[in-house]
């Protein structure tokens, strides 16, 4: 068994075949010309070595080449690509497969913030009439801190909706560093659920560290194999069309490795691409096709996802909008390049602007949601608790997204209609039409509690109860227990694995959790 | 033995199965006997009426109004109990007459003229039986003479109107004008309902009550008094 996730049976589409086929050859050009500016030595060797036309252009100070990539060199490169790529999970039933050609969607949280919102109810009294309350949210922000991870993970854990976790928070406590960020972050994640877990890599030095953790859980090195349930990202292209230097590196390790890594790319329309919706796409279909190139010639067969998160730009601060119409318009447009190259894609929905959960971040995330769902990527990420850009997590917008998820999903079950039910219907209408009253109530109860039926919105309140309600929830959740990872493997991975917090094995006391 | 017949019928209400055929919720009663069935296997013991009314019809929809309030239980759960309730009251009917018990009182219940929607007016019907009411359906787009004659026959103790529409809500002061008219007003204490109509409409029209819905109906009815006969 594998997580279901939700099959879209006729994704929708912006881009017509004669479009997407002007995407691709567009992309293709440009990767001969202008083609990329590469900051990575071995990067640059390896598409060298490839074919490819690499000059170096950089001096001693900060070497570069430029790269213009051949359209066969590419087009190789990416049928090389594996289709079908498998995420693994510490509860098997939890792994996501996914296939290039198949639109199932998994809604995945993510991506790294450096903040966290805290919520806290206050009471207000009216001006006129002090005797007229309410009980309003408060929002905190702070840094986010490991314990902040744990938490996230924990709750994630028990939403339904969330099918695999990318680590919402970057952990800065006083006791993490460049050397111990990567372990700290895999095990709080992991330890917390037993869903896939995704991340980016902070040092490569780590990566040998995370594995053999990863490996530990999973049960050894074939079965970490046999079971990914880690999985990376990289931002090796920085747009426009730039390779670098030391994500680049690691993504190379990566795929030598053959652990399964997102080739993200991130272009702002307005900025760092194109204002032009054919610009930006160009654009930015030419740097993830350079970034699969170079693991399928670093690995043949390398498990790579198409990584799309194309943003337009603000016009009073030219920061992201991720609320802005557009910013769908892309992420849909590279679901259908992603399933032209029948690789799986990683898109991006739910993300917003605004810096508090409230009206506009329910609009603007369900607009996005609904929308790139119905396009059918296969791992669609930034889904849970977004705000502000990519800059602020708050949990309590993670559990409001969950509620709204399940009811995309609820709509998007497939219509139950077929002769035995029109038969079964018809009798119904048969019968009620020749009763005095002509309701059909009796047949509801049947129904009532098979899940057949949606349910009514989970914080539906009388007055405007819903933060608060969410945040009952968020808090029952919390209280409910995980599964944490078992005694033995715990005590092995701090026996193995150096700079791991005290506070995070829960069988010593676990502070943090 | 009448006991667990009563604990029987009690937990066929809180099922919402009218007969043997009725699917409730616990599915381990499919296929028993239900409320229907199970009154008249307790008419046949020397079970007084009203302690089949009480301890099992009464009892039952108590725990069904509470689990509504919790949640546990919905709308179409309420109106399948309220039917069985129903069900069995007319099947008691004749020996709450012959046992001179005197029932909750009676209403006639009607859509007024012009007006052809009947869901709400249903449910009142459905949960008032259900409650204990004796209830006589006048349907939909019923004219004032029909509902004056009806109530000069029947002697209710309530008059229930409804309308759905802004346009049909005026027919209801011209049903109590007629009520007037023929001398019967003192005779009967009119509710009205239906989406068009509220608390303020029914002081402006000379009603007597207005609900919301069919709980409120069931409350306002409960707190009104019967007309003396």
């Amino acid at each position: 068994m594998t997580r279901a996730g939700t099959l879209i049976d006729d994704p929708r589409r912006r881009l017509t075949e004669a479009q997407v086929q002007q995407i691709h050859d567009a992309s293709i050009a440009i990767l001969q010309e202008p083609g990329l500016l590469c900051f990575n030595k071995q990067a640059a060797a390896i598409f060298r070595e490839s074919g490819a036309e690499v000059k170096e252009v950089g001096g001693a100070a900060r070497p570069s080449w430029t790269l213009k990539l051949p359209e066969k060199l590419v087009s190789d490169a990416v049928a090389r690509a594996p289709s079908e790529i498998t995420l693994g999970a510490r509860n098997p039933d939890n792994a996501l497969v996914m296939k290039g050609d198949e639109p199932r969607v998994y809604y995945i949280t993510g991506s790294e913030t450096n903040t966290w919102l805290d919520v806290a109810f206050e009471e207000y009294a009216s001006t006129k009439d002090s005797s007229k309350k309410v009980r309003l949210p408060q929002f905190r922000p702070h840094r986010g801190t490991v314990a902040d991870l744990c938490a996230s993970a924990h709750v994630c854990e028990h939403l339904d909706t969330v099918d695999g976790y990318i680590r919402t928070v970057n952990i800065q406590d006083k006791e993490i560093n460049n050397d111990n960020k990567d372990v700290n972050k895999f095990f709080a994640s992991l330890n917390n659920t037993t869903k896939h877990v995704m991340s980016g890599l902070t040092n490569l030095n780590q990566l040998d560290n995370v594995v053999r953790m990863a490996e530990l859980v999973a049960g050894g090195p074939d079965k970490l194999k046999a079971n990914p349930l880690i999985s990376f990202i990289t931002c090796l292209v920085k747009s426009p069309l730039q390779f670098v230097d030391d994500t680049t590196e690691t993504y190379i390790e990566l795929c030598r490795r053959a652990l399964p890594v997102v080739v993200s790319s991130s272009p702002q329309a307005g900025t760092s691409a194109p204002i032009k919706e054919a610009g930006i796409m160009a654009q930015i279909n030419a740097e993830v096709l350079a970034g699969i190139t170079l693991g399928q010639l670093v690995n043949p067969g390398a498990p790579v996802l198409y990584g799309s998160v194309p943003v337009r730009a603000r016009m009073d601060t030219l920061g992201d909008s991720y609320g802005a119409i557009e910013t769908t318009q892309y992420n849909i447009d590279c679901v259908q390049m992603a399933r032209y190259y029948n690789i799986p894609n990683y898109s991006t929905s739910g993300v917003c602007d605004p810096k508090i959960p409230g009206q506009q971040s329910t609009v603007e995330r369900l607009f996005s949601n609904i929308l790139t769902t119905l396009a059918g990527p296969q791992f669609l990420h930034c889904a849970f608790g977004l705000l502000d850009g990519n800059s602020v997590f708050c949990l309590l917008q993670a559990v409001l997204d969950d509620a709204h998820f399940a009811m995309i999903r609820h709509f998007l079950r497939a219509p139950k209609v077929d002769n035995t039910e029109l038969e079964t219907v018809m009798k119904q209408i048969a019968a009620t039409v020749a009763t005095p009253q002509k309701m059909f109530i009796n047949y509801i109860r049947p129904v009532l509690r098979s899940g057949e039926l949606s349910p009514p919105y989970l914080f539906e309140s009388e007055g405007d109860n819903v933060f608060a309600l969410a945040n009952e929830r968020l808090q029952a959740l919390l209280a409910r227990p995980v599964d944490h990872i078992d005694a033995a493997t715990t005590t092995k991975i701090y026996e193995e694995i150096p700079g791991l917090l005290p506070g995070l094995n829960v069988y010593q006391g676990g502070e943090i959790a | 033995m009448s006991s667990e017949l009563l604990e029987k019928l009690k937990e066929n209400v809180i099922q919402g199965r009218k007969t043997r055929e009725d699917i409730g919720i616990d599915e381990a009663l499919n296929g028993t006997p239900g409320v229907v069935e199970l009154t008249d296997e307790i008419l046949e013991t020397d079970t007084p009426v009203e302690a089949i009314i009480a301890d099992g019809l009464t009892a039952g929809m108590k725990v069904v109004g509470e689990k509504f309030s919790t949640k546990e239980y919905f709308i179409p759960d309420m109106l399948a109990s309220a039917e069985a309730v129903g069900a069995a009251m007319e099947i008691l009917k004749p020996h709450l007459e012959a046992a001179s018990v005197e029932t909750k009182g009676k209403m006639v219940i009607a859509t007024v003229k012009g007006d052809i929607h009947d869901i709400g007016k249903n449910i009142v019907a459905i949960m008032l039986r259900g409650s204990g009411y004796e209830v006589i359906d006048l349907g939909i787009d019923v004219p004032e003479d029909r509902i004056i004659e009806a109530v000069r026959d029947e002697k209710p103790d309530f008059l229930g109107l409804s309308a759905l529409l802004t346009t049909t809500m005026t027919e209801m002061p011209v049903v109590i004008q007629a009520l007037e008219a023929a001398g019967l007003r003192k005779n009967v204490n009119v509710v009205i309902g239906g989406a068009a109509v509220s608390d303020e409409y029914a002081g402006e029209i000379g009603a007597d009550a207005f609900a919301a819905d069919a709980f409120a109906a069931v409350r306002v009815m409960e707190d009104m008094e019967k007309v003396p006969s």
